[in-house]
């Protein structure tokens, strides 16, 4: 999944789920709902909170902006050098609700040819040949 | 920035090179000692790829008494990184399970 050119500065996400609010709401802000389908956490719907999401390629390190009850939740997200923001807009639809994720902060400078690289250390190092290979 | 690139992509042309720092990646902080029993090479081999992947900013040390302790620096390869992309796919992904625990939930 690419991004157009547009938003080579940010990626965002949208979906409709047909869930209510407030459903959608604790699955984005409930420590042990965000494990079930984000990382592992100690996150807290709390302004200022700082935390960790970890998972086996590593954690990201994370602090709360803004809580809107039942509407926006940003928090940073910093990890491998990468310092972004992520922001989810939750908005009531006739059959549930909107959620739109938007992280940005994505550094605007990055070379075409470093294109193919993928992220992960151990995927990384291993599809380097492909990598080296697009260099030549 | 052109020569730091290029000393990355040296560094990480040699599988040995790659082996070691996947090892410092997934073990954490390793003396040269831990790193050359299961390298397959010897010490001072271990230790001239040390020094390239040092070079590329890939590995840090510190000295503990005799010991040189090795840490890897994984945002050396923020370079090469497509973030865009990776994180593109990372959140489709994670919309889709988020649509899964949501039809698991109670009201």
């Amino acid at each position: 999944m690419t991004t157009p050119e547009t938003s080579t500065r940010s990626v965002v996400m949208e979906k409709e789920f047909p869930h209510p609010l407030q459903k959608v709401w604790r699955a984005l802000t409930e420590s042990s709902l965000i494990e079930q389908w984000l990382m592992k956490n100690d996150f807290q719907p709390v302004t200022g909170h700082r935390f960790n999401l970890r998972a086996d390629w590593g954690a990201v390190d994370g602090q709360v902006l803004v809580v809107e009850l039942n509407k926006t939740l940003s928090y940073t997200w910093a990890a491998y050098g990468l310092e972004s923001v992520v922001t989810f807009t939750l908005t009531p639809t006739g059959a549930g609700t909107h959620l739109r994720m938007e992280q940005s902060g994505f550094p605007a400078d990055g070379e075409q040819y470093y294109q193919g690289a993928k992220w992960g250390w151990q995927k990384f190092l291993g599809n380097l040949d492909q990598v080296l290979a697009k260099l030549e | 920035m052109r020569n730091a690139t290029d000393n990355l992509f040296k560094a990480l042309a040699d599988p040995t090179r790659r082996a070691l720092l996947e090892r410092l990646t997934r073990d954490g902080d390793l003396t040269v000692h831990a790193l050359t029993e299961r390298a397959g090479v010897s010490q001072p081999m271990v230790s001239k790829h040390l020094s390239a992947l040092k070079r590329a900013k890939l590995v840090r040390h510190r000295r503990d008494g005799r010991e040189t302790h090795y840490s890897a620096r994984p945002e050396a390869l923020a370079p090469l990184v497509d973030w865009i992309g990776h994180y593109g796919a990372f959140w489709k992904n994670k919309f889709e399970q988020l649509g899964d625990v949501l039809e698991r939930m109670d009201q």
